[in-house]
């Protein structure tokens, strides 16, 4: 041995180790074990608003697991290593089994062992057929699915070797590859993705431009520009309508919308329902929300009159119970900002003696329960939520509950009318090339693991020795050995039933002896 | 829109309770025989080798031996069981169909629902293993014990008034990713069920000669190798289908919510499940994993299963929040 190759040695035993198959299965187990915090601690990017309470009431704990990334399980550094550590062992494994099972299909059928008394199934009988005519009968018995050759022995002997089940193992093959291929497609689809999110006021529409829309989330090479989205236009829609069954269980959401595939095409007319997205080239639209966007006309300290529409979030699933902003400047330094934070009850039910809620999602004499702040809305040049007011620099000046068309007056000339409401509808963009092929690799897996897990491997010998050549009518001896590769399951009765079917093939011994005798 | 037909989900109800009822009786039956049959006896004192067990395919090998002496109280106590189980089959069956027909949908849209066709499924199960080794008869109230306690949980804590679907779950997705899941798990119950068996068995063949309740009940169960070969090829039978649905899910939620996949604590789980299952397969074909290891993988595999079916149900919430409790 070269000293290289002693150099190499350890290398290569490390390299032995994580292609076995204890290895893979251990990592196996810490992919399960490695996914469960992933499931019941809050993960940021599903749920960044829950994330941070936890933080915020686990003190150091939370710190400790967030600076493990508890927080980000499924983009953690260690269930990356988990999965590439696999992945390395998976290939590392799957090379030299391609390898194997392609000569193995390649070459004839193993000869038959010399005693085929020695295996887990046996048996032998005797025919009146020579044994070259036997052969042939048998091969006819056994039928296509056995592959079979046939070799003769020093002795004399014929021996047929039958094996079946090379499905199996390429099934398996298939499925491994086809696993593997899925992944790097996974990867390949994230790196590429991308997912836009626009609130839709009814009546409105967007484009998709990312930097036009609510929220734009790339994968890796998206945000680097690596991809263009796709130049398709929302116009409008121009209605969305909810639809409650009698007991007021919603039914049915759908948005109607007039697009444009891209900017320069004529328009068409879509539905948008829960199940439905609309799919364009490379993009699906999704509705995955709907909401409220109350009316109302503000009258400004100075006398000027603002119409305003803005979406409200709401804040209970059942009972669509909404929650917002209304937001008017006056005339800069002079501190006659108008801000209203509101709420939307569709169907209000009284909750104290000053405020309402809501006890169903349908909209039933809807109340907007106003509190009017006039001020500074203290717009520092930094983002602030449309939703919510900086009441910092405001000052109360009255609260009121307003059914539509009422209009509730307050100090220094303000006044605030509940004018009506639209629906809005929230829009996902959702972009991920590599999804039409990865569903193609699964169903992939899906055909290699029910080879792999369907079909039996067995293999069979017969050995056929010819009668003595002087007597006439000196049977032939029939050996039978057989071996279940995979599965043994029901092997002998499977053996049983092979062997009825290959011995009533031969002419029976009896018949001859009797007419012998005759 | 489709409304709610109030007296058919009442009637599917009492329908339900009646077939827990019918199961109960024939559980007794089971037990009965089990505990006062002959064949348990003969099994234990006259062992036939092992080869011989797997060879005559599983568990029948005591069959000629009872049915040989003239048939006692007990077997046709146990012959009534079964009687009794496949009445309680079709008043479970004819409850489930009445609740659909009550929804106008496919009636596993929620934890009540969904229990309901996993325990029927887990029956149907059984059934079909006693039509082909008819030997296992006095084992029924070992199958029947956790679909009875299932159902009458599903009936009390899980049970949810019939309602007509939210509009996420009007797809067909629903009938064909949720069938899926039902055969798969409640195929998956059935194999845990063998393997706690096999791991009794196992333990007991170690010990010749013990004595005490498992002694007892190893003495009258088949050989562990069937057991592990039957348990085994439930999961090679029910670890596709699991694939396929989750598969099937994985485009419902392209379709529903814009990704395929997403880390929802439901997948999640699903993903766990079929990972373990996945060690299971390859444990049974790697040296010193085989037999107890594996079984233990197994049973962590139907763990994962249960957790994902009340635990992530009721205590995480997710996009797959549609256990119908409040």
């Amino acid at each position: 041995m070269s000293p290289i190759g002693d150099a190499w040695r350890p290398v290569r035993r490390a390299w032995r180790r994580l292609t076995s198959m204890r290895t893979a299965l251990i990592l196996l187990f810490l992919l399960a074990v490695a996914a469960v915090p992933g499931s019941l601690l809050p993960q940021r990017p599903l749920n960044p608003d829950k994330t941070s309470a936890y933080l915020h009431s686990h003190g150091g704990w939370g710190r400790f697991l967030d600076a493990i990334g508890m927080f980000d399980v499924f983009g953690s550094v260690w269930f990356a290593a988990i999965y590439l550590l696999l992945f390395v062992s998976l290939v590392g494994c799957l090379i030299p089994r391609i390898r194997v099972h392609a000569r193995a299909v390649a070459r004839k059928p193993l000869p038959a062992p010399r005693h085929l008394d020695r295996l887990p199934e046996s048996t032998s009988f005797e025919t009146s057929d020579s044994a070259q005519d036997y052969a042939g009968t048998a091969r006819a018995a056994l039928g296509r699915r056995w592959r079979i050759a046939q070799r003769e022995e020093p002795s004399g002997a014929l021996t047929l070797s039958a094996e079946k089940g090379y499905s199996r193992e390429t099934g398996n093959l298939i499925f491994h590859v086809a696993l593997l291929v899925s992944l790097v497609l996974i990867a390949v689809g994230r790196l590429y993705s991308y997912q836009g999110s626009e609130i839709v006021v009814q009546g409105h529409g967007f484009c998709n431009v990312p930097a036009l829309l609510d929220s734009w989330k790339p994968g890796r090479l998206a945000a680097e520009g690596k991809i263009k989205p796709a130049p398709f236009c929302i116009d409008r829609m121009w209605r969305f309508t909810a639809t409650y069954t009698d007991s007021g269980e919603p039914s049915e959401f759908a948005a109607d919308v007039v697009y444009r595939r891209t900017v320069t095409s004529s328009s068409a007319k879509a539905t948008i329902t829960v199940n439905h997205p609309l799919r364009l080239e490379g993009d699906r639209v999704y509705l995955i929300g709907h909401g409220f966007a109350p009316r109302v006309t503000i009258r400004m300290p100075d006398g000027s009159v603002r119409h305003d529409t803005e979406p409200f979030v709401p804040q209970d699933a059942t009972t669509l119970q909404s929650e917002g902003a209304f937001k008017a400047q006056g005339k800069p330094g002079t501190n006659q900002d108008v801000g209203i934070a509101a709420t939307f009850s569709p169907t209000p039910v009284p909750q104290t003696l000053q405020t309402f809620t809501s006890s169903a999602p349908q909209v039933r004499d809807p109340i907007l329960g106003i509190a009017v702040y006039v001020g500074n809305l203290n717009y520092n040049g930094l983002p602030q939520s449309v939703y919510s007011l900086d009441t910092s620099k405001l000052k109360l000046t009255g609260a009121a509950n307003l059914r539509i068309g009422q209009t509730k007056t307050l100090p220094n000339g303000v006044s605030v009318r509940f004018d009506g409401w639209v629906p809005w509808a929230s829009l996902q963009v959702s972009h991920d090339p590599a999804q039409g092929l990865l569903l193609w690799s699964a169903l992939a897996m899906v055909l290699g693991l029910l080879g792999s897990l369907g079909v039996r491997r067995r293999r069979l010998w017969l050995r056929l020795t010819p009668g003595d050549d002087g007597a006439d009518g000196s049977p032939t001896v029939v050996s039978v050995g057989g071996l279940a590769r995979s599965d043994s399951g029901n092997f002998s009765t499977e053996f049983a039933g092979l062997l009825e079917r290959v011995q009533a093939a031969g002419r029976p011994v009896r018949e001859v002896v009797l007419s012998g005798r005759e | 829109m489709a409304g709610i037909d109030g007296s058919a989900a009442h009637l599917s109800d009492a329908v339900f309770t009646t077939a827990i009822a019918v199961y109960a009786v024939a559980m007794v039956g089971y037990t009965a025989e089990y505990a006062f049959g002959r064949r348990g006896r003969i099994a234990a004192t006259a062992p036939v080798p092992a080869r011989e067990l797997v060879g005559s395919g599983g568990p029948a090998q005591s069959v000629p031996v009872a049915s040989a002496a003239k048939p006692g109280s007990s077997d046709r106590i146990g012959r009534f069981a079964v009687a009794l189980t496949v009445l309680g089959v079709l008043l479970h069956a004819t409850s489930i169909a009445i609740r659909g027909a009550a929804v106008d949908a496919v009636p596993w849209s929620n934890m009540y629902e969904f229990a309901s066709v996993a325990g029927l499924v887990g029956v149907v199960a059984f059934l079909g293993v006693l039509w082909k080794a008819p030997a296992i008869r006095h084992l029924g109230g070992f199958v029947l014990l956790p679909v009875i306690l299932m159902m009458f949980l599903a009936g009390t804590v899980l049970y949810s008034k019939a309602q007509p679907l939210v509009p996420a779950l009007r797809s067909y997705w629903l009938a064909i990713h949720v069938t899926l899941v039902s055969i798969a798990e409640g195929a998956l119950m059935t194999s845990a069920v063998l393997t706690v068996l096999f791991l009794v068995k196992q333990h007991a063949d170690k010990r010749p000669g013990g004595t005490g309740r498992l002694a007892t009940l190893a003495s009258r169960l088949p050989a562990a190798q069937t057991l592990d070969k039957v348990a085994y090829r439930i999961v090679a039978f029910a670890f596709p289908l699991y694939t396929v649905a989750i598969i099937c899910g994985a485009i419902w939620a392209e379709a529903a919510w814009g990704r395929y996949w997403g880390w929802d604590p439901k997948e999640t789980w699903a993903f766990i499940v079929w990972v373990i299952y996945a060690c299971y397969l390859h444990a049974r074909a790697t040296a010193g994993w085989k037999g107890r290891a594996a079984a233990w993988v197994n049973l962590g595999g139907f763990f994962s299963i249960t957790f994902n079916f009340l635990i992530v149900n009721i205590v995480v919430s997710g996009l797959h929040s549609y256990a119908g409790l409040s």
